[in-house]
C-alpha cells in the first residue's frame, strides 16, 4: 500500500516536472503564435497578448502582403526541391561508383572525397561569392542551387547501404546484360529507398533553412530571395508594427512543422543513424 | 581489355557531377582562400599585394581577429555545456514508459523544426526592449530586459545570442541522446540494480559511460555550430551593440553587412582558413582528450 503511494507520488512528479519543461520548451513559440493571430494592437498587449482571445488572421494577412511572402515561398520550396532531387541524383551515381565499380585510386579518391565534409561552408562563401560573380550567378537561381547539387555526405551515406546490397544481385544482373545505369536505377535505388528518403529530407531541411549562402548570393533582389533572408525586411519595419515579424514567422515555420510532423521517424531515423552506435 | 581499367569509362561518367562541383564550391574556395590569405590589402581593399605566410600570423594577433575569437570561444563556452546538459536532462526526463509521453517528446523535439533565421527572430520579437512580451512580464525583476534591452546591453547581448542558440538547439541534441538512451541494454540495467547500485549510481555508472559516445558526438557539433555562428548575430545584434561589439563572432567578423574587413579580400580569407583551422583543432582536441574514456560498445 505504501510503496504504492510512493510510486504514485513519484509519477506525479515526473509528470509535473515534464508539463513545467514542456512549458518552458514552447513558450517562445506560443508567444509568437499567439501574437501572429491577434490584430495590431492586441498584439502589443502584454501578458493579455498570450491568451487565445480575439484571433484573427488580419497580421499573418499583412505580413503575407507587405513581405511578399508567397514569391518567398515559392522561392524556397523550387530552390529546395531542385537542391534535393540534384544532390540525391549526384549521390546515387557516385556511390554507385564507388560501391559497385572497379578502377584505379578508388579507395584514395574515396578518402579525399570524406576529407572534403571537414570544410565548413563558413570557409569557403568567401570565395564561392567572387566565383558566383564572375559566372553572373549574384541575384540568381543558379547561384541559390548549383553550388549545392553535389553531397559528399550523400555520398558516404548511399554507399553504406549499396555496400551492403549482396553482392551476387550485381553479379547476377551483369550475366543478364544489365548495364550499369538500369541496374543502379531498377535495383539498386529502390532497394536504398529508406536511406534516400532521409538524404532527400535532410536535403531539403538544410537547403530550405539555409542562410549564410543566400544571403551572401542574393543582395537585396526580391524576386529571388529565399524566405529565410526575406524575413528580416518585416523586422527592419516601424517598430509598432513588430508583430508582423510574427505573421511572417508562421508562415517560415509552418511547412517545416508539418512536414517534420509527417516525417517524424524518418527524421529521427536519419538524425541518430551517424550519431548512435549498436 | 583489363579487368582493372574495364570499368573506368562508366566510374568517369558517374563520379563527374560530384566531382566537378566538390572541386569547384569545396575544393577550389579552400585553396584560393589559402593563397588570397597572404595579401595585405589597403583601406578600399583594391590594391593588395603578397605578404606570405607571415600575414596569418599578423591577421591572427589583430585587435579584430582576437576580440572575434574571444567572442567566439565565449558563446562556445556559453552554450555547448548548458546545451549539453539541458539535451540530457530532458532526454532523462522523458525516457519512461508513461502515458501521453509521446507528447512530451513531440514537444521537446520541436524546436529542430526551427531554422536560424526563424529561431533567431522569435527570440528578437520576445526580447524586442519597448514591445516583447518577455520586456512586459520580467521586467519588474531584471530592468535591463526594458532598457535597454537584453540585445542591446554590452553585458547582456552575448548571453541572450547563447540562450537562442541553445533553445534552438535543444530538439537536435534532445532527439540524439533519447535514441542514444533506449540503445543502453536494459539487462546491465537490472544487473546493476542487483548488486544494489540506486538510481544515481546507475546513472553513472551505466547510463552515462554507455550514452558517452554520443554525448560526444552532440559536443562536436555543438562545438562546430557554436563557432560557425553567423545567421544569429546577423538578425539579433549585427556584432553590437556598438562601440563594443560583444558579438561579433568570426563568422560576423568575415560576412557581417557592416564588418570592418568587408571590403579586404585578403584578412576575410586569412580569417576564414583561421577559423576552419580552429574548429579542426577542437574537434580533434575533443575526439582524443575524451576517446581514451569512452566507451564504444561491442
Amino acid at each position: 500500500m505504501a510503496a504504492d503511494t510512493v510510486r504514485g507520488v513519484r509519477k506525479a512528479g515526473r509528470y509535473g516536472l515534464l508539463v513545467v519543461v514542456a512549458v518552458v520548451v514552447l513558450f517562445p513559440i506560443y508567444a509568437v503564435v499567439m501574437q501572429a493571430l491577434k490584430s495590431g494592437p492586441d498584439s502589443l498587449d502584454h501578458p493579455r497578448s498570450l491568451l487565445p482571445v480575439d484571433l484573427t488572421l488580419s497580421t499573418i494577412r499583412a505580413a503575407w502582403d507587405q513581405g511578399d511572402l508567397g514569391r518567398l515561398l515559392l522561392n524556397s520550396v523550387f530552390v529546395s526541391v531542385l537542391v534535393t532531387i540534384g544532390v540525391v541524383v549526384t549521390s546515387l551515381l557516385a556511390a554507385y561508383a564507388f560501391a559497385f565499380l572497379q578502377f584505379p585510386l578508388r579507395g584514395p579518391l574515396f578518402v579525399a572525397f570524406l576529407a572534403t565534409m571537414l570544410v565548413p561552408s563558413e570557409v569557403t562563401v568567401v570565395i564561392n561569392e567572387r566565383t558566383a560573380d564572375s559566372l553572373g550567378w549574384i541575384n540568381s537561381y543558379q547561384g541559390l542551387i548549383v553550388p549545392s547539387l553535389a553531397s559528399t555526405f550523400g555520398v558516404f551515406l548511399v554507399r553504406q547501404v549499396f555496400l551492403q546490397l549482396p553482392g551476387e544481385l550485381r553479379e547476377a544482373a551483369a550475366l543478364d546484360g544489365v548495364g550499369h545505369l538500369r541496374f543502379l536505377w531498377e535495383v539498386a535505388a529502390p532497394l536504398s529507398r529508406p536511406t534516400l528518403g532521409a538524404l532527400g529530407l535532410f536535403t531539403f531541411l538544410g537547403t530550405w533553412n539555409a542562410y549564410l549562402w543566400p544571403s551572401q548570393v542574393i543582395r537585396g533582389d526580391r524576386s529571388h530571395e529565399t524566405i529565410q533572408i526575406g524575413l528580416e525586411r518585416l523586422k527592419n519595419n516601424d517598430i509598432s508594427k513588430i508583430n508582423l515579424v510574427t505573421g511572417g514567422l508562421v508562415v517560415a515555420a509552418l511547412p517545416i512543422f508539418i512536414m517534420l510532423v509527417l516525417f517524424q521517424r524518418q527524421l529521427v531515423r536519419g538524425l541518430t543513424a551517424g550519431a548512435v552506435k549498436g | 581489355m583489363n579487368r582493372r581499367l574495364r570499368d573506368v569509362p562508366w566510374a568517369i561518367v558517374m563520379l563527374l557531377p560530384s566531382v566537378a562541383l566538390i572541386a569547384v564550391w569545396t575544393v577550389y574556395p579552400l585553396v584560393k582562400a589559402i593563397q588570397k590569405g597572404h595579401l595585405r590589402c589597403d583601406v578600399t581593399g583594391t590594391k593588395c599585394r603578397d605578404a606570405g605566410w607571415g600575414r596569418y600570423w599578423d591577421v591572427f594577433t589583430s585587435a579584430e581577429f582576437q576580440h572575434a575569437l574571444g567572442v567566439s570561444l565565449k558563446l562556445m563556452v556559453l552554450t555547448v555545456p548548458v546545451g549539453l546538459l539541458l539535451g540530457i536532462g530532458l532526454a532523462v526526463l522523458a525516457d519512461k514508459h508513461l502515458r501521453g509521453i509521446g507528447v512530451f517528446r513531440t514537444i521537446f523535439s520541436s524546436t529542430v523544426a526551427t531554422s536560424v533565421a526563424v529561431a533567431s527572430l522569435v527570440w528578437f520579437t520576445l526580447l524586442q526592449p519597448q514591445i516583447g512580451v518577455f520586456a512586459d512580464i520580467f521586467s519588474g525583476w531584471f530592468p535591463v530586459v526594458k532598457n535597454p534591452g537584453l540585445l542591446n546591453d554590452a553585458n547582456t547581448a552575448l548571453p541572450a545570442v547563447a540562450l537562442s542558440s541553445i533553445w534552438a538547439n535543444l530538439g537536435f541534441t534532445f532527439i540524439i541522446i533519447t535514441a542514444a538512451l533506449q540503445s543502453v541494454p536494459r539487462d546491465l540495467y537490472e544487473s546493476a540494480f542487483v548488486d544494489g547500485a540506486g538510481s544515481v549510481r546507475r546513472f553513472t555508472n551505466v547510463t552515462i559511460p554507455m550514452i558517452a559516445p554520443t554525448l560526444l558526438f552532440v559536443g562536436v557539433v555543438l562545438t562546430t555550430r557554436a563557432l560557425q555562428t553567423y545567421g544569429e548575430i546577423a538578425l539579433l545584434t549585427g556584432g553590437g551593440p556598438n562601440p563594443e561589439k560583444p558579438t561579433t563572432t568570426i563568422p560576423y567578423l568575415i560576412y557581417g553587412r557592416n564588418s570592418l574587413i568587408s571590403n579586404d579580400l585578403g584578412t576575410k580569407s586569412a580569417a576564414a582558413v583561421l577559423l576552419f583551422l580552429l574548429s579542426l583543432v577542437l574537434a580533434l582536441v575533443q575526439f582524443r582528450g575524451l576517446e581514451k574514456r569512452v566507451h564504444y560498445g561491442r
